[in-house]
């Protein structure tokens, strides 16, 4: 190795990949994984958030989780993200097409997309 | 896309209580549930908590299973990782308090891991020790580019002097000190030498550093090889240590690989290199020269100081010679700065020590706690105190070399000059904790036992002094010994300790020593009543039925291996003592509790 510039750059690269055990993630995704949510289609909503939240570099500030049953089955797949100090949003029926959205408005730009969430569902 | 990660202990203590076997039954179950390209396992090194092996973490969650079974895998792998359902009745989340616990539980928040700080351990665990990646992503080799680009060998020098940094391998020798009193030395050749012949029985510090995070042993070499201008380092480890020789070995091997060791490192035109000698298990050869001499190829003893190895070590040639804990501590100083260093501890130790606790305490492993934190913390709170509800009687720091601390004085902040203060020392960090029912006096026996069989023979108070105090003690316990035999034997004690050549001599008496302070009046009352208070030296123990209680049910005397019980049915017994062989089968079948010890 001849220069600091390529151990930057392993550790750059590696970075992404261990961050998941750091559990420092400002933001928590939490996808629900019960029966009724892998069901639902709950698996290819996970691994959409986990994929793009390391392509865009989010991995040491967003971790991406998953949890059992939350009780509202009729609403899987739902997605909960936890923020300290803010109201949990639930966005309920999600796709993998929602998702980059998410990503988007939400956790990159603090915003809820509120029409995704639980509130504006119809009963 | 991983989302998951599969942290499994394979460290010594998990892989003893099967890790390997885990390991490979969550490849296949993983494999089965089709989870392959989501959840990534990795072997690390060791969490601490030996006590609970197998250990196995599933990030990002950071949820500690504990004691897992190869049949347990399935179930994680099908709730946990498939289902995000936690198993719950897997979980180590003892917090201390008696609340219910729900959900998750960060494990910084268990009692075990809240008060620790971990730096010389900070990556065991974390990162997969066989990955020089890893290492790097946790800012690995950061500290020895800085040293070499930024610095000058004088301010590498000044910054862990400034730190306070003292050897961790027992004696608290000034670090900084001793880099710059070789640094100035000239020669065509000078060595760093790590010290990694780790022999009181009960520590295993510097085993799961080097099985945890062997590079930065290497980086920390280079940056000390740096300072005082040495190109090549020893690593010195005892061959009882396959996992961690065999993942030294491979982080020098990925070093070379990446040109972090070898010619012009980071261009800085400085050249590093280094190999592992291993030792074959001779406690003398943790002691500096006779460690060196052994490197050398010759038989392992110890040689007069001075000079000291800063001027004459290794070959001949100006060496620094540190501890593995030691250099643990050196990438986290030049990275995070003397300041941050000096600002954990007390005012002569700084920084944090590693401790192995083991004996009888609950929660054996090994925890990293800053300087001063006091032994009763240390035991209570971390440790978990003393199973089966017995009392804590002493802890022995320092192993053979060391004294013990007694009750009394469990509220002793621990850091170099308070356990010197007591007439005990810090040792390399093996914390043996005793309880009621262990006997001062078969305590020091067992050390000394250890110090005459790893004697090196070289000068005759260690050889010849040592055996003679075994022969004493010995007497003790079998109730032959007098009190003009206490007085002799504490004489003795200091005659070797000042008369001896190396450490191992000069130490040995030290649990002799320090039982004696403490603990005198179990001496004599081995020596006078002919009675050991905590009822382990058999000769002078003697079992008896007591009469009252005794139901003549018959079932102790159709236990006892050598027939020494008499007596009809539904009489008393009797025990003949001398057919007794104080076994205690008769103890252990009696369901009215009618024989007793004393």
């Amino acid at each position: 190795m001849k220069s600091l510039a390529e151990l930057q750059a392993i550790r750059d690269k590696m970075q992404n990949k261990v961050a998941l055990r750091e559990g420092t993630g400002e933001k928590r995704v939490v996808v629900g994984m019960a029966t009724c949510g892998i069901a639902a289609g709950a698996r290819p909503v996970l691994g959409a958030f986990v994929e793009q939240v390391n392509e865009q570099g989010l991995a040491g500030t967003i971790t991406v989780t998953q949890t059992g049953c939350i009780g509202i089955c009729q609403y899987e797949p739902v997605v909960e993200v936890f923020e300290a100090g803010k109201e949990k949003v639930t966005y309920v029926k999600m796709t993998a097409d929602k998702v980059s959205r998410v990503v988007e408005e939400h956790l990159k730009g603090g915003k809820p997309v509120a029409e995704f969430t639980i509130g504006q569902q119809k009963a | 896309m991983i989302r998951a990660h599969v942290l499994i202990c394979g460290g010594t203590g998990c892989t003893s209580s099967g890790s390997k076997t885990i390991q490979e039954v969550f490849a296949e179950k993983i494999e089965q549930f089709g989870l392959k390209d989501e959840v990534k396992l990795v072997q690390t090194g060791c969490f601490g908590l030996c006590e609970l092996g197998p250990v196995v973490i599933v990030h990002p969650d950071g949820t500690f299973y504990s004691r897992v079974e190869a049949t347990d895998v399935e179930e994680i792998v099908s709730e946990h990782l498939l289902k995000g359902r936690v198993v719950d009745r897997l979980v180590y989340a003892d917090t201390g308090s008696d609340a219910p616990v729900e959900g998750n539980v960060s494990l910084n928040d268990t009692v075990f891991y809240k008060t620790q700080n971990r730096v010389a351990l900070r990556n065991c665990g974390v990162i997969n020790p066989e990955s020089i990646d890893e290492y790097i992503a946790m800012d690995g080799y950061a500290a020895l580019g800085k040293a070499l680009t930024e610095m000058t060998p004088e301010e590498v020098i000044q910054e862990i002097t400034d730190s306070g940094l003292r050897g961790r391998g027992g004696g608290g020798f000034p670090t900084g000190r001793k880099w710059a009193l070789t640094a100035p030395n000239k020669a065509p050749q000078k060595y760093v030498v790590c010290n990694a012949d780790e022999g009181d029985p009960g520590a295993f510090m510097d085993r799961s550093v080097l099985e945890g995070d062997p590079h930065s042993i290497i980086e920390a070499m280079a940056i000390a090889g740096y300072a005082i201008g040495a190109t090549e380092g020893y690593v010195y480890v005892r061959a009882e240590y396959p996992i961690a020789v065999a993942r030294l070995q491979l982080a020098i091997e990925q070093a070379r690989e990446y040109g972090l060791l070898g010619k012009d490192i980071f261009g800085s035109g400085f050249d590093f290199d280094m190999h592992i000698r291993l030792g074959a298990g001779a406690f003398v050869c943790g002691e500096e020269t006779a460690l060196m001499t052994s490197i050398e190829g010759n038989r392992g003893e110890p040689r007069p100081r001075p000079p000291y190895p800063a001027v004459r070590g290794l070959y001949n040639s100006p060496t620094v010679e540190n501890n593995v804990e030691t250099f643990a501590n050196v990438p986290q100083i030049i990275l995070r700065g003397a300041e941050w260093f000096a600002s954990m501890g007390t005012e002569k130790s700084k920084g944090t020590k590693v401790f192995a606790l083991g004996g009888k305490i609950k929660h054996t492993g090994l925890v990293e706690i800053p300087m001063g934190t006091t032994l009763r913390e240390i035991i209570e709170d971390i440790g978990g105190g003393i199973p089966n509800g017995k009392k804590f009687k002493a802890a022995q720091t320092g192993g053979p070399s060391g004294g013990c601390i007694p009750a009394d004085l469990i509220d002793t902040p621990v850091d170099y000059d308070n356990l010197t203060a007591i007439g005990c020392m810090m040792g390399s960090g093996g914390l043996i904790v005793m309880d009621e029912d262990t006997c001062m006096v078969d305590m020091a026996k067992f050390f000394l036992e250890f110090t005459v069989d790893e004697s090196c023979g070289k000068c005759t108070p260690c050889r010849v002094g040592t055996k003679r105090l075994l022969e004493k003690l010995d007497k003790i316990t079998k109730g032959n010994g007098t009190l003009e035999d206490i007085d002799e034997l504490e004489q003795l004690c200091y005659y070797i300790k000042e008369n001896s050549l190396c450490g191992l001599g000069q130490t040995a008496p030290n649990p002799v020593l320090s039982t004696l302070k403490f603990f005198r009046d179990e001496y004599v009352a081995h020596v006078v009543d002919k009675k050991c208070p905590a009822g382990v030296c058999k000769d002078l123990l003697q079992y008896v039925i007591v009469e009252d209680l005794c139901k003549g049910c018959t079932k102790c005397a159709r236990n006892c291996p050598v027939n020494a019980i008499e007596g009809a049915v539904k009489q008393p017994h009797v025990i003949d003592q001398d057919k007794c062989i104080k076994c205690g089968a008769c103890v252990a079948n009696c369901n009215f509790k009618a024989i007793i010890k004393q």
